[in-house]
């Protein structure tokens, strides 16, 4: 706030960290214009901060007390207080813990493999003599393609005589319905999906290193892999850290691919889909509120590691420095 | 450029090569579910890539009944009545966070970035019980609630690089000449970022179009299930029978309309999906 010399905004709250510089608006009256900045900005965001918290904020508080009651919905009378007995129920189970080691599985290799796939594309649009334009539009289908649609397409094409990629497996292997062939084929669904918003955040991220800098780069007698781990990737670092951190998390609630390709059998539930059967097959409230919460609370816990490791990409700063 | 060398042709083809395995990756699951729901039902299980026998069958069975004509219904209404919402709040919001100085901007922002990873599933149960007790289960209301709340942050955040593109400069000449910050905005600003809500209205739709979660949790009749959820919900003649063909018609038919929207708004949508990525 002291960059501001000449607007001693004796009003304006200290603690609100404004990196931007940009110069207040021209007002007649000084204070009282302030004032009524202050009084328009907490107005126009009230709406937002209403609906965001009222439909996140009560409802996970609500979780958390039905996550300490017994509730199933089969005998909702005899509905009681039961202190953590639902969270030993779920976290002395191994399904949960099954769960989350696949959930976590599918997380790391699907992003993983999404970065590298992300690269390679975005340095094929950007650079790609022939056909950049095409490549462009023809990504943006599986971005558009709702998820459940697509996952029935690859369903169906490792379905045994009616797909054409099960075909081309030995005869007999449903690998669907095995646990790591099923965990493969998911990660592959999920990996079609979203590769191409990876590789369009990490475009833009491309777009910001200068073809001049690589040029002089070259004739210094770099190599090609020089030139992208020494130039390309530290100016990409942003907007790869964007896409890791989105990814990761998007990825780690992983629901819609599992559900229409396994159902969750044969081991292959991600932890959303524990959380859904417990509600809506087994009809417990109380255990399915405590998986909700745990998840929550795993969620929160990879999003803190993520802004701890790389404080300054996170996005927040990012619309508040942008 | 004019002369082509040998490499620079030799250069094309393998570009022109790899392009292609890309774009082929990217469009065969869906000629693959275009296939199959031209397939007439015995053809189903040949397992092959093209249909050897066509019928339309399929998008007629799946338009003779209200099952999925409905669920269109809902999946249409649900998502614009969202998008118009969110696109709203958002501006609003957007607006404040990119122009004006007001405290507790950091911690709006860091709010919404939490919105943001919140976890979809963590608010499956209690909504499922608070919508049943207040009668907003199996309702629009009740899947317009959340889609706008999960949208929201993607709206502000996309609608906030736009906002600060427009130069400042506009409403500095507007607040000279006696407009309040309020008509600077609706004046000046709203429309110049006309632009950028249409691209956030598109990410914003496609985004409720294709929930599948809230969409099977919060609903149980014909009376707001949407599209995705409904097909997820289509039955064989028998229970050893899975509908393949209606499944892949339907799935088609939601589909389309999306693809052509964004092949048409391909620009847009690039812009909007990358605002929030690069200008840290």
């Amino acid at each position: 706030m002291t960059s501001q010399p000449g607007h001693a905004a004796v009003l304006d709250a200290p603690a609100v960290a404004r990196p931007r510089r940009r110069n207040p608006p021209a007002k007649p009256a000084l204070s009282e214009g302030t004032r009524a900045e202050r009084r328009l900005g907490w107005l126009l965001c009230s709406t937002a901060v209403v609906v965001m918290l009222a439909v996140t904020a009560y409802p996970i508080g609500y979780a958390v007390y039905l996550s300490l009651q017994r509730y199933d919905l089969r005998f909702a009378s005899q509905q009681r207080f039961v202190g953590l007995a639902n969270y030993a129920t779920v976290l002395t189970d191994g399904l949960w813990w099954t769960a989350l080691g696949i959930t976590l599985f599918i997380t790391v290799l699907s992003v993983a493999v999404e970065l590298a796939l992300g690269m390679g594309l975005a340095l094929i649009m950007r650079w790609a003599l022939v056909g950049r334009g095409a490549v462009r539009t023809a990504i943006l289908i599986p971005y558009g393609i709702v998820t459940v649609v697509a996952a029935y397409s690859w369903q169906y094409a490792w379905t045994p005589n009616t797909g054409y990629l099960a075909g081309l497996l030995p005869s007999g292997s449903a690998p669907l319905t095995q646990q790591w062939p099923a965990i493969l084929l998911i990660i592959l669904a999920e990996v079609w999906k979203t590769t191409p918003f990876v590789a369009l955040l990490l475009l833009a991220g491309l777009s910001l290193v200068p073809d001049e800098l690589l040029r002089a780069a070259t004739v210094d007698g770099a190599s090609r892999w020089q030139r992208f781990t020494q130039i390309m990737l530290p100016l990409m670092k942003p907007a790869i850290l964007v896409a890791l951190l989105f990814r990761t998390l998007d990825a780690f609630r992983i629901f819609d691919n599992i559900f229409i390709l396994t159902t969750g059998a044969n081991n292959t539930r991600s932890v959303s889909v524990l959380g859904y059967d417990n509600l809506f097959t087994a009809l417990n409230l109380g255990v399915g509120s405590a998986i909700s919460v745990l998840i929550f609370i795993v969620v929160a816990i990879i999003a803190f590691l993520f802004i701890r490791g790389f404080g300054a990409a996170a996005p927040g700063q990012e619309v508040s420095s942008r | 450029m004019s002369t082509p060398s040998r490499k620079n042709i030799r250069a094309n083809t393998l570009w022109a090569a790899g392009n292609t395995v890309v774009i082929l990756l990217a469009v065969v699951p869906v000629l693959w579910i275009a296939s199959l729901s031209f397939k007439d039902p015995s053809t189903i299980t040949d397992g092959s890539f093209f249909p050897r026998k066509w019928t339309l069958d399929n998008y007629r069975g799946i338009f003779a009944t209200s099952l999925f004509t409905r669920a269109l219904v809902n999946s249409i209404g649900i998502a614009v009545i969202a998008t118009v919402l969110a696109v709203l709040v958002a501006s609003m919001a957007a607006y404040a966070i990119a122009r004006l100085r007001f405290p507790g901007k950091g911690v709006l922002v860091g709010v919404t970035l939490l919105i943001a990873m919140f976890p979809a599933i963590s608010l499956v149960s209690p909504l499922f019980n608070l919508w049943r007790q207040v009668g907003l289960f199996d309702t629009w209301p009740g899947l317009i609630i959340p889609y706008l709340t999960f949208s929201l942050p993607l709206a502000i955040y996309t609608l906030s690089a736009f906002f600060r593109e427009i130069p400042q400069d506009l409403e500095k000449a507007a607040r000279v000449d006696g407009a309040t910050p309020f008509q600077a905005f609706t004046r000046v600003i709203a429309p110049l970022a006309a632009p950028g809500m249409v691209t956030t209205a598109i990410l914003v739709f496609i985004f409720c179009w294709n929930d599948f979660l809230l969409a099977i949790s919060l609903t149980s009749t014909n009376a707001s299930r949407t599209a995705p959820a409904a097909i997820a919900f289509f039955s064989g003649a028998s229970q050893f029978e899975t509908p393949v063909g209606s499944i892949a018609a339907a799935g088609l038919v939601i589909t389309i309309p999306i693809i052509i929207f964004v092949f048409v708004f391909q620009r847009r949508i690039v812009a909007g999906l990358t605002s929030g990525a690069v200008k840290g």
